[in-house]
């Protein structure tokens, strides 16, 4: 894992040339973005070349764009709206089945991100790959490339209605039998759709539309300030507290 | 002649056996498996979904709930992904506290692991001997968090705080007196790393009372020698982490290959299996109770000779003490801030991955520079072990299929999440 990211980017870059996108790296791990049309010829390459050996697809899931980047509380800017603006958007979490968000046309909205790991090179791999169509997002099956993708397809069908073309056995695993609905996608209500109590009239379990409230308190907010800066400067002047702080003590005790 | 049909059995949800939740249909032709498909999810609580609607550190405590046989395993990987999108790294003592409640997780979690094996293939008596030790991680646990199992102790920049100088002690019952009382009571007068360093020393003696129970156990080897074998090639194939990966020989274990917290500067060893069977894997958790004492020992050596902070200082993200907020306004603003509020996580994503008591847990973050994560994917290890059941079990007797899901050390709160 001592490759500079530079070199990474390069090597992924001469081997695929178009098919693929480098993205960032951090914590030695870098993200490339694969077309839907590539998915399953870049991932058999990505295991079957010497230069990468990636053996093990350690996980798969899925991920919903929908209202990326989004905060429930503008920060930037005053207001004369006051408080109300934290407690009335309806951000994820907040919102009933009435209210849900349009999801309206929104471009790139599902992913399905894969990380791969090598034994050999001691190397991690984050693959993304963007469903073309948001209706009904499909994207290639990689089951026969790595058998221990078959639960992890299931697992995003189930919760994101990521359709996975040639996958042996699509079913739902882990919600309810007969659930309708992808209740990670990100205009699916957090209170969930229906409640079970046991009706003693009936002497049988009966399911109900939820009756519950939606309750997120805490608002979910964007900062882009200084504060989260984590550059040189920064540091050097949290040693410092530090160095004070700890010289405070000794001069205590 | 009469024509003879496979028939189909269900297994669970609610049986011992099924170490959990776990629903499995068989197909079954006599008493061999012929098809099983397990079916999960009995236990889901969207815990990725909770997650998104939650400021990062309101989540620790879910994590716990995960896999809960091994709680602060589940706690460092999410705490590993904040530190790295936030690019925080704790101070060396709170580094060294985490990998030695790393052990004395995967201490108690193979503990309880030997423990309901052993009761699923027909040996009570270990049980009641595994229960003895795993009772005093459990009291290390509650003096260092307060609580027994779920601490939501590991904090993004450290740990929460600093190791207690005393163990709360038994008191007199008319059961608990006299001399039983003061051996009881013998190993918790000191702090709580004195509490640590006497269980860690004395510990590879109760080792070998469950050796001589089982490793040479005619009956228990009767179980366990040749079922559920898995090749290398396969287990890497299948997504295998953990023992279960190591079980088949393949030498790898994240603590070497990838180290995280103090795990470079620790000595100790990876047992790794020659056969892939059931009994391999128990031998390698047998010898990973022993490396872990060791670590442990090792740990508690240094966390002796270096006090210092267990957190960082740095109030964007870790709240000031109460002391602190007496005087000086600024660190009551950090207060305010951070807990009506949270802190904001640089837009980015990252995979931190740890090497759990059941294999790699790993923890997907994307972030989009909010106070909350956008999306947060945990990868248990225990769902890609069962997610190879059909492939395993095909073939085996009945008894035999309890023996498999038993080794593959399931907890169904990592497997539905």
């Amino acid at each position: 894992m001592n490759e500079t990211a530079k070199a990474i980017s390069d090597r992924f870059t001469e081997r695929f040339g178009d098919h693929v996108t480098v993205g960032a790296t951090l914590a030695g791990i870098t993200t490339l973005d694969v077309g839907v049309d590539d998915w399953q010829e870049v991932c058999r390459a990505l295991r079957d070349d010497d230069d990468f050996c990636f053996d093990q697809l350690t996980d798969l899931c899925g991920v919903d764009y929908l209202g990326y980047g989004l905060s429930e509380w503008e920060t930037d800017d005053a207001s004369q709206e006051g408080f109300s603006r934290g407690v009335e958007a309806l951000g994820p979490g907040r919102f009933k089945w009435s209210e849900r968000p349009e999801a309206g046309n929104v471009q790139q909205r599902f992913a399905v991100v894969a990380h791969l790991l090598s034994y050999r090179h001691n190397q991690r791999l984050r693959l993304r790959c963007f469903a073309p169509d948001e209706g009904l997002p499909v994207v290639p099956t990689l089951v026969d490339i790595w058998s221990s993708a078959n639960w992890y397809e299931r697992e995003a069908f189930d919760m994101f209605g990521i359709v996975f073309e040639g996958h042996p056995d699509l079913r739902r695993i882990l919600t309810d039998y007969g659930f309708t609905g992808h209740p990670f996608r990100k205009d699916f209500p957090l209170i969930g759709n229906v409640e079970v109590r046991y009706d003693e009239q009936k002497g049988r379990v009966v399911y109900e539309p939820v009756s519950i409230e939606p309750r997120v308190t805490v608002p979910r907010v964007l900062r882009e300030d200084s504060r989260y800066k984590t550059d040189d400067v920064d540091l050097a002047a949290d040693a410092q507290a530090e160095e004070a702080a700890a010289q405070g003590a000794d001069d205590n005790g | 002649m009469a024509e003879i049909q496979n028939y189909t059995m269900n297994f669970g949800p609610q049986h011992p056996a099924a170490h959990g939740v776990l629903r499995l249909v068989l197909e079954m032709d006599g008493e061999t498996v012929v098809r099983a498909d397990p079916h999960i999810g009995l236990l889901h609580r969207a815990t990725e979904k909770l997650a998104e609607s939650k400021p990062f550190n309101h989540s620790i405590g879910y994590l716990d709930r995960l896999d809960y046989m091994s709680m602060m395993c589940n706690e460092h990987a999410y705490v590993r992904a904040i530190e790295q999108l936030l690019g925080i790294e704790p101070p060396p003592r709170a580094q060294y506290i985490r990998t030695m409640f790393d052990e004395l997780t995967r201490f108690s979690n193979h503990l309880l692991w030997i423990a309901a094996c052993g009761i699923d293939l027909g040996a009570m008596t270990v049980f009641l001997y595994c229960f003895r030790e795993r009772e005093m991680v459990m009291d290390m646990y509650e003096a260092v968090s307060g609580a027994r199992m779920h601490a939501a102790y590991y904090r993004p920049g450290g740990v929460y705080r600093d190791l207690p100088e005393s163990v709360p002690l038994y008191k007199e019952t008319r059961w608990t007196k006299g001399k039983d009382l003061k051996r009881r009571n013998e190993w918790r007068e000191g702090s709580l790393l004195d509490f640590i360093e006497a269980f860690a020393r004395d510990v590879p003696s109760k080792i070998d009372e469950y050796e001589t129970l089982l490793t040479d156990n005619r009956i228990w080897k009767q179980r366990t020698v040749g079922i559920g074998v898995v090749s290398p090639d396969k287990a890497v194939q299948m997504g295998y982490t953990g023992v279960m990966l190591r079980g088949s020989g393949v030498e790898w274990d994240l603590r070497k290959k990838q180290p995280y917290a103090m795990y470079d500067q620790v000595d100790f060893d990876v047992p790794v299996g020659v056969s892939g069977d059931c009994y391999d894997r128990y031998l390698c958790r047998v010898e990973e109770l022993r490396q872990s004492a060791k670590i442990i020992l090792q740990c508690v050596d240094w966390l002796k000779k270096n006090p210092g902070h267990v957190m960082l200082k740095n109030f964007k993200v870790i709240p000031p003490t109460r002391e602190e907020m007496k005087d000086d306004m600024e660190a009551m603003i950090h207060h305010f801030k951070l807990f009506t509020e949270g802190y904001a996580v640089p837009e980015g994503e990252t995979y931190a991955a740890v090497e759990a008591p059941k294999g790699e847990f790993g923890c997907y973050m994307v972030s989009d520079g909010a106070n909350k994560p956008f999306r947060a994917h945990f990868r248990a290890p225990g769902f890609a072990h069962l997610s190879s059941m059909n492939e395993l079990a095909s073939g085996h007797m009945l008894a035999d299929a309890v023996a498999i899901i038993s080794t593959m050390d399931l907890v169904f709160g990592e497997v539905d999440r």
